[in-house]
This record gives structure tokens, sequence and C-alpha cells, in this order.
């Protein structure tokens, strides 16, 4: 470590104004305060003067998503030697090292791309590179199938740093989560690799031998073609993950390890994500009550488990750019999230899944939520003014 | 002005040149934009709306700017709209009679042309106060500022959501699916329209720093 600091103190001076190197001094600046906290504090003005920086805040959100990337390779090795009959014959290493080799590429895909370009942007534009990717190039991953093909998660992943993030002048200034800007590009795009029954296991797409009696269909396939009653998976299955889908997204016991560390740390707004939980449970019940079809009368609970709900609530929900900022309207912004995803889940047969659009749509509304909430904050204190000075 | 002017003043040629660029009617006056953003799926299509637009555009400037002292400015809106809807019926009908299958593609945004408000616009702000001739020039590069960004537009949904030209299979020829790229089916879709056109005012604004507003 010392010797690492100081070689960077060595060759600092050429990115320093006037050295040479002068124009790359935004990308030093990136690897210097990623590898080592900042000596530079605020002295003027009442902030808050912590440790703690973007960098290592981030840096809490891709630890509590270890959990679930993890259980996620092994899930893919799983269900790659499952279709392939070979279930019983592999250790849990054999599975996980299998899936490790699968997901790995699609990480540093996404992020050498999405570095690159914010690099890029930051020496255009002469600011520094942004914590922000730090997250979403994690999350991208954990949000796809794992037989995606690379080149799209490299064309999705500079569709959602150039259009959904530095047209509105970078990190911070993002209406939309990026992670699933670059998801639903994908899953307008390319609907073929994004959805069906095939594309959720590693190989099946390659017409590798199947045996039979196996499907690759996801519950959501299952539910939305009716066909509830031939699904082979339990509601502990649902629960701990033994569910084909997105890399990331099975587990809800792992999301919710992680959902802990987000809110023991602070870093996750625990407001949002029991009301996103929530609206969901509530809007299952609901259509429990009229179940005029099989999907409206699956349990309340089991939407929970099913899908991309818990990793949408846990992870995407709570990006503090793109949700709200208020504290009630966090409950709004959270609780409308697990309606609306339940909501277009079952009653719109188009999409299977409306996890990620309800989140988009809601991020969309976070700053008319918030200035509501502002707004009845002004009156209800001009009120309380009025009547004390009368 | 007792010296007749040339017919291709300077001043005379800026009207023309200026709406293709600095002063472009979609990308920095923002003016017609739903039909840049329906009908540029494919390029032929496009190409069929810029030059109707165009042809409506002209003529119906040279005819304004011809009755402009008859016109009473209490009902000039009503004289426009009748002006401009001749012309479109007749575009319409020549284009039904010649080019039905584009017609068909078009379908009601051939009508909407009415309704576009960069016609409007110029016959309000140029044609009204100008002579024939000059307006003509006026309708000639509005209609060609309009166009051109429809067919840039519409080249790049064309080329990576169909991968054709023309029609004509462009990708396939040069063999890039083998390669196991596939057609982006979101820019069929409008809102890849509207993120195309949002590209090109940002490259356009990058390149002359006079567009940008404070």
């Amino acid at each position: 470590m010392k010797g690492l600091r100081n070689y960077l103190d060595k060759i600092k001076p050429n990115f320093e104004k006037g050295g040479k190197l002068e124009k790359f001094h935004s990308f030093f600046d990136a690897i210097e305060t990623l590898l080592f906290v900042p000596n530079k504090v605020a002295t003027t003005g009442s902030h808050i003067r912590d440790a703690i920086d973007m960098k290592r805040t981030m840096i809490v959100v891709v630890i509590a998503m270890l959990p679930a990337l993890l259980f996620g390779m092994w899930n893919v090795g799983s269900f790659h030697f499952q279709s392939l009959g070979l279930a019983g014959e592999k250790t849990i290493l054999e599975t996980f090292w299998y899936g490790f080799l699968k997901v790995i590429p699609i990480i540093i895909v996404s992020y050498v791309t999405g570095l690159t370009i914010e690099i890029i942007f930051g020496q255009i534009r002469n600011h520094d590179v942004p914590e922000g990717f730090f997250v979403t190039g994690m999350l991208i991953p954990l949000v796809l199938p794992v037989d995606i093909p690379l080149w799209m998660v490299v064309v999705a992943t500079a569709f959602a740093v150039i259009i959904g993030v530095e047209v509105f002048g970078g990190s911070g200034m993002n209406i939309l989560n990026p992670a699933l800007t670059a998801r639903a590009f994908l899953f307008f795009a390319y609907p073929s690799d994004m959805s069906g029954d095939k594309v959720w296991i590693s190989g099946l797409r390659d017409g590798q031998g199947i045996v039979d009696g196996f499907s690759g269909e996801t519950i959501m396939g299952y539910a939305a073609s009716g066909k509830l009653e031939q699904m082979p998976y339990s509601v502990s299955d649902m629960f701990f993950g033994f569910i084909p889908g997105s890399i990331g997204e099975t587990s809800t016991l792992a999301i919710l390890i992680g959902a802990v560390i987000l809110i023991f740390t602070g870093v996750g707004s625990w407001k949002i994500i029991t009301s996103v939980f929530a609206g969901g449970a509530l809007m299952g019940l609901i259509l429990n009550l009229f179940a005029v079809n099989d999907y409206m009368s699956v349990p309340f609970y089991q939407h929970l488990l099913i899908g991309g709900f818990a990793f949408g609530a846990v992870f995407m929900a709570t990006d503090p750019v793109s949700a709200s900022q208020t504290e009630k309207g966090k409950w709004i912004y959270g609780f409308l999230i697990g309606i609306m995803a339940i909501l277009i889940r079952v009653l719109n047969p188009a999409y299977p899944e409306g996890v990620m659009l309800a989140i988009l749509l809601l991020n969309v509304f976070a700053p008319l939520i918030d200035h509501y909430v502002i707004e009845s904050n002004i009156k209800r204190r001009l009120k309380r003014l009025k009547a004390t000075q009368a | 002005m007792s010296e007749k002017e040339p017919l291709f003043s300077s001043k005379n040629l800026k009207l023309l040149t200026d709406p293709v660029g600095t002063n472009n009617p979609i990308t920095v006056l923002v003016l017609g934009i739903c039909s840049a953003l329906a009908v540029t799926v494919k390029l032929e299509p496009s190409i069929v709306m810029a030059l109707s637009v165009t042809i409506v555009l002209a003529a119906s400037n040279v005819a304004i700017s011809l009755l402009r002292s008859l016109i009473p400015p209490r009902i000039r809106i009503i004289v426009q709209l009748v002006v401009i809807a001749t012309m479109v019926i007749i575009v319409d009908q020549v284009l039904k009679a010649y080019a039905y299958d584009v017609s068909k593609q078009l379908s009601v945004f051939v009508g909407l042309i009415i309704t576009n408000c960069i016609i409007m616009g110029r016959l309000e702000a140029f044609a009204l106060g100008n002579k024939p001739w000059p307006s003509f020039l006026d309708g000639i590069g509005n209609g060609a500022g309009y166009g051109i960004i429809l067919i840039i537009v519409a080249f790049f949904r064309e080329l990576l959501g169909s991968g054709t030209l023309f029609g004509y299979p462009v990708l396939e020829k040069i063999g890039l699916y083998n390669t196991g790229y596939k057609d982006n089916g979101m820019m069929i879709l409008p809102p890849m329209a509207l993120i195309t056109l949002g590209i090109i005012i940002w490259v356009q604004r990058a390149r002359n720093k006079d567009l940008i507003e404070s």
C-alpha cells in the first residue's frame, strides 16, 4: 500500500496544472481517489466533514450486491447442468465455476464500456469521472439474462451512459436509473434475446442436448401462458432462488442480505424498500380478491418472491439520484412502484415483468412527488404561522 | 428600389441556405416534430414526405405573398388554411395517382401537412410581408431544411432498425448478420426517432455554439 501511495505521489505532479500530462488529470484523479480516500475536505460553509465520500458509498452498494451476484453465478451453472441432465454429478464448486466463467465477461464488458465513455466525457467536459458507474456497471450484468451476446451489453451500456446520463449533464443529473435504462433499451431493441423460455439458461439456445421434461421457462412465463399448474417450482425455491431468471434477480434471500447491508450502513433508504414491498403486497391482495384467472389468484406473497421484484425494490428503486428526495415522497414513490409493478406484470400480457417499467415510470414522477410534498409542507407551516400570529 | 435586384442576390441566397443550417425549422425552431417522428421509419416515405412539404410550402408561400395586400388581417389565418388545404389536397391526389404504395405508407400524414407548424409559421412570418420570389425561395429553403433532417433520421432508422436502405438489404449483403449482429427493434419505434433527432440537435449545437440558449 505504502509503495502504491509513493508511486502515485511521484507521478502526481505530471497531472497537475502545468504538468505535461495535465489533460489526463481527471483520469488520474479517478484512479487516485478510488485507491485512497482523498485528503481534500471542505473548509468553508456548513458541510458535513466525513471520511465517507461518494466512492466509499458506492462500494457499499457493490458489496451489498455480492451475495446476489455469487448466488447468481452458482444458479447459472446449476440450471445449465440441470438442462443437460447432469444435475447430481457436479460439485458445488464446478457448478459455481461454470457460472463464474459465464458471468465475468458480462461484468468486464459492462465496466470497460461504461468507464471508457465516462472518462472520455470527463476529459471533454473537464469534470471528474463520476462514481455512479461503479454501481451501474455491476447492476447491468445482474439484470440481464446470462446468454446475452456481449456486443449487446456494449450497445446497451453505451446507450445508458450517453443517452441516460451524460446528455442530462452527467451522473447525479440523470432522470432515469441508468442500469434500468440499459435493460429497457435491450428489452425493446432485441426482444428475442431478452424474453422467452430459452434465454435464461446458458446453452439452451445453442441447442445443447436438453433432457426430456426440462423447460427454461421462468415463473412469469408459466403464469403468463396460463400453465401455472405445470410449474415445477415451490415457494421455498422462489425464496432461495432455485428458479430461472436474470443473473442476480432470482434469490430473494441473497437480495435481502444486500438489503440489510444497505439499510444498516444507511446507504439505501429503508422507507423505499419497505414501501415497494407494501405496495406490491397490497396490489397482489387486491388482484386476489377479483381473481378471474390463474395469474390473478397467485398468492400475493409469491409475487414478492418471483421475477425482479425484490431486486428492483432493493437495488433499483433506492438509487438516490432518480428516487424521490423528500422523506414523505419516498413512501409515496416506493408504494406506487410496488402497485404499478404487480399491475403491469399481471394485467399486461405484452410485458412479462413489470418491475423495470414501474421503476422507470416512477423515476419520471419522482420530481413531481417531491414538488407536492414540499408544497404541502410550505402550506402547513404557513398555516401554523398564521395561527400563532392571530 | 430603383435598380432591379438580381434573382439570386446574396440576400435571397441566404433565404435558401439559412433554414438548412443555422435556422433549421426542426432542429433549431423545433417545429414539425410530429411528422418527423411518424414517417421516418423508412427512407422512401421520408423523401416523398420531404418533397410534399417543400412543394406545399413553396406554393402556399407564393400564393399568400401574391394575396398579401388583399387579405384582411382579421381573417388571415382562415385564408392561409384554405390555401394550404388546397395545396395539400392537390399533392395528396397526385401521390394517390402516381405513387399509390408510398401514399398508403404515409397514410394520414400527407393530410396532416395542413397542420404542420412550419407551413403556418412561414406564411405568418414571411409570406405575409414579402414579395413572391423571396417567399418562394423561403419556402424551398425551409422545405429543404425540414427534408434534410427527415432524411438523416430515416437513414439511421432504416439502416439500424431494418438493416436496409430504400428496401435494399445492405447489412445482409455485407454479411453482418453472420457475425451475430441483429437489427435494433427499438429504432423502428417512435421513441428512437425522438432520440435520434435529439442527437442531431446535440451535434449541431456542439459544432455551432451560437445556437445554445443561455
